[in-house]
């Protein structure tokens, strides 16, 4: 077994309405800041043991597509690093 | 016995015994940890912030061993309605297909709403006729329903939708949307008709002194 963290991103699809982060971008201009948009995203890092960094991954999946995201309204992907 | 289920946030857990009382329903409090009763012949998820709203509005008691007892007797055709929070954890345990999340306003509105009847042919609405505008509260910073255009599209197409936001007169507009659902959809049916989801709140409209009775219709379901 190997020490891994997975981490988890979380983001609306792609023309799901985020009225939180609208009201962030309003923010954000009312500072004088200049952008187009803005997007949020919960990120989950996952510390986790696991035979290999494809088992690491396909466990952290599986806890995105149980619990951390909902597929209705969300994307998700994952990534794998060794942890020390 | 109708099966009131109580997580660590519920918070209308009382006005749903109180006013199912009041339409002549016998309803106890349940806690989630102690099951559904052998005699639960429905259940009420009610309204609140069950876990605090956290990851998401319903998504931790929705993953809770009591919804497992819900899915079965859902499945076996016990009447389930799942009112405000507890639409929110409806769609998250898969009970209903969509899923509520954050107000178009950003903002927790809390207001009186009017609804159009859409459907008069299910156990929660038999008590209105198609078109009828009702008048319920809600109280939800999360309760824009989501869903894809085709899953929509086959919710019209079985009449699975209860109730719109509607305006006084019944016009569905995005005037009288008051937070951005899809299609102004405010309640839904599961794959069962005896399963449904609504953010707004019936049992908030069902005591005189509370300003109006129209929810009791829904609550006759279960009578």
């Amino acid at each position: 077994m190997s020490a891994y963290t997975a981490t988890v991103t979380v983001r609306l699809k792609r023309g799901v309405l985020d009225p939180e982060a609208e009201t962030t971008k309003r923010a954000l201009e009312r500072l004088g800041f200049e952008l187009e948009a803005l997007r949020s995203t919960d990120r989950f890092e996952v510390d986790l043991d696991a035979a290999d960094a494809e088992a690491a991954g396909e466990r952290a999946e599986e806890m995105a597509e149980r619990l951390l995201a909902n597929p209705t309204i969300h994307d998700y992907d994952v990534d794998v690093a060794a942890r020390e | 016995m109708i099966a009131v289920v109580r997580f660590g946030g519920s918070n209308c857990d009382r006005d749903a015994v109180r006013a199912l009382d009041a339409v002549g329903v016998d309803a106890e409090i349940v806690w989630h940890e102690d099951g559904l009763p052998a005699d639960t012949e429905g259940i009420v998820i009610p309204g609140g912030f069950s876990y605090g709203d956290y990851l998401r509005a319903g998504a931790m008691a929705a993953r809770s061993p009591v919804m497992d007892d819900v899915r079965d007797a859902a499945e076996s055709g016990t009447p389930v309605l799942g009112i405000c929070n507890g639409a929110q954890i409806g769609c998250e345990g898969g009970l209903t297909p969509g899923a509520f999340t954050t107000n178009r306003s950003a903002r927790f509105q809390c207001e009186h709403v009017h609804l159009r009847v859409e459907n008069a042919d299910t156990p929660w609405t038999r008590a209105y006729e198609v078109g009828d505008v009702v008048e319920f509260p809600i109280a939800h910073g999360e309760g824009r329903f989501e869903i894809p255009d085709a899953e929509l599209e086959s919710l019209e197409n079985e009449n699975r939708i209860l109730f719109r936001y509607c305006d006084a007169d019944g016009n569905i507009t995005d005037e009288a949307n008051p937070n951005g659902s899809k299609g102004n959809v405010a309640g839904i049916v599961g794959d069962a008709e005896t399963v449904a989801v609504m953010m707004p709140h019936p049992e908030r409209a069902a005591l005189p002194l509370l300003g109006g009775t129209d929810g009791r219709g829904v609550l006759k379901a279960f009578a």
